[in-house]
């Protein structure tokens, strides 16, 4: 095929297929706080073994969102759901989901690190005690792949049962997310998980959450959007509730299709 | 630990190089096409030339996609841009020697006006700058790519001199001319292709000196510092 100059015509690039089937979908999803209607018939499936980045002003239901996947917007009185989030094939908002397992499976990363006021080593080790694993080897050999898979180990294996209060702000952070990886969970959701970061903890986060990837899916608020263009395979942006666009990220920062994303992303906004 | 970003970078300069490499050989065959008389080669030229249409597209959208994701700053920002802009020249390297073989096509038609000297002197030397281009770009080397920019001006000089010769021939004989304006075209194509090599070095210069030197030669060779740094006033 040429083109009227004479110059062969390339077709462009076919998109990169998708990392995998849909992990967890949201079906036509609306969540309200009593009476404000917060998200707004939501429909967004993430990959598997991907990074999904949900971006959008404050106040866009992003957080809210992201804490539907593990049902922690159970916590907070007075909420009120319709429609489906699918893990998988199944509906976790059925009444029979066992909420402590999907938690397992699903697990979550906040924006503020918590460590326990404990060592480092029963920081991580917590969850797995509470699952019942009681032997000592074998909590070691589990807490040690946690903390070498958070790229901490190195930095901590020799003070294993110092307090975990004085880590740094980053490698708190990186203390819960190994924290999460040691009871082995298939899906981590992050919620603006180094706004609390200076830029080089920051940096070692990105680079653990692209490591992360070939193993886990991951799900990550931010309000950062050159992070989400930086670290994110496909990006999610939302606006007042709603779900206004969600492609792979590359397309979305170079080519979007809806107006209101194209002005969010090059600050149009308000 | 190695950013994703620097594997990013390095890919982008192993594709830059790559196709650095492809031009000088598509420069080389096409002269060969022509001393040889070769249509065969034409042909190959021709699809060659696709390949580096293919290349071009590949590292625009590599440096469209850097741009967009990764914000980058300074010396990277800088690399990408200059990324984008060697392969456009790249590509045209490409261009100039489909038009030398197309010309060397039509030669093989007919016989030979005469024998080929300067032409392959030209070549040459500008495949020779090409190659000097990318290989300052792979140290990130000013100083070589200034000092490349001063064989332009022998490139030049072999074509003023090829374009005398032939007009002797045409005005000596009429049934001269197709075949002598078919070498002016190739020499002129060559010496196109070592403009572009001169249009990579000053890439480089900016890339390693944040120095904008275009158009403007006299600085080019003495490397006299000026009020063209860029970013400052």
């Amino acid at each position: 095929m040429t083109s009227a100059s004479g110059r062969p015509v390339v077709p462009p690039r076919a998109p990169a297929p998708p990392a995998g089937p849909p992990v967890l979908a949201t079906r036509d999803f609306h969540l309200y706080y009593g009476p404000v209607h917060a998200l707004k018939g939501v429909s967004l499936e993430v990959l598997e073994r991907s990074v999904t980045a949900v971006i959008g002003p404050s106040g866009c239901g992003k957080s809210t969102l992201l804490r539907t996947f593990n049902r922690m917007n159970d916590l907070i009185p007075g909420v009120r759901t319709e429609g489906q989030i699918l893990f998988g094939s199944i509906d976790i908002l059925d009444r029979g989901t066992d909420v402590v397992e999907l938690r397992r499976r699903v697990g979550m990363v906040f924006q503020r690190p918590n460590p326990f006021p404990k060592s480092i080593f029963e920081n991580v080790a917590f969850g797995l005690r509470m699952l019942g694993l009681k032997n000592r080897g074998e909590l070691e050999a589990r807490i040690e792949q946690s903390l070498r898979r958070a790229a901490l180990w190195e930095e901590v294996k020799d003070r294993l049962d110092r307090s975990a209060l004085q880590l740094s702000g980053g490698q708190q952070q990186r203390m819960c997310i190994a924290r999460c990886l040691a009871i082995e969970p298939e899906v981590i959701l992050m919620d603006e998980p180094a706004s609390a970061l200076d830029p080089t903890a920051t940096a070692r986060i990105e680079e653990l959450i692209l490591d992360l990837k070939a193993a886990y899916t991951i799900v990550i608020v931010t309000h950062n959007m050159q992070q989400a263009a930086r670290i994110s395979d496909r990006t999610a942006f939302m606006l007042d509730g709603k779900l206004v666009e969600v492609d792979d990220t590359t397309a979305l920062f170079t080519n979007p299709r809806q107006k209101l994303t194209e002005e969010y992303i090059t600050g149009r906004f308000g | 630990m190695v950013r994703h970003f620097e594997q990013d970078l390095d890919a982008l300069r192993g594709l830059v190089l790559q196709m650095g490499g492809a031009a000088e050989a598509i420069v080389q065959k096409s002269v060969e096409a022509l001393k040889r008389r070769d249509a065969a080669l034409c042909k190959e030229v021709i699809a060659d030339d696709r390949m580096l249409d293919r290349m071009e597209i590949d590292i625009e959208e590599r440096c469209v996609s850097l741009l967009a994701r990764q914000q980058p700053m300074a010396g990277d920002l800088r690399f990408i841009t200059a990324a984008l802009k060697i392969s456009n020249d790249l590509e045209r390297v490409g261009d100039h020697a489909v038009n030398i073989a197309e010309n060397a096509q039509r030669l093989a038609a007919e016989p030979p006006l005469k024998p080929l000297v300067d032409i392959p002197r030209m070549a040459d030397l500008a495949s020779g700058m090409l190659r000097e281009a990318l290989d300052a770009f792979v140290r990130g080397d000013a100083h070589r790519a200034r000092k490349l920019c001063e064989r332009d001006d022998l490139v030049d000089d072999l074509n003023d001199q090829l374009f005398r010769e032939l007009l002797t021939y045409m005005i000596e004989k009429p049934e001269n001319v197709t075949r002598a304006m078919e070498l002016i075209l190739v020499a002129r194509n060559l010496e196109r292709v070592a403009d572009l090599a001169t249009n990579v070095a000053e890439e480089v210069v900016f890339i390693a000196e944040a120095r904008i030197i275009k158009h403007n030669v006299e600085e080019m060779v003495s490397g006299q510092r000026r009020d063209e740094d860029f970013g400052r006033t």
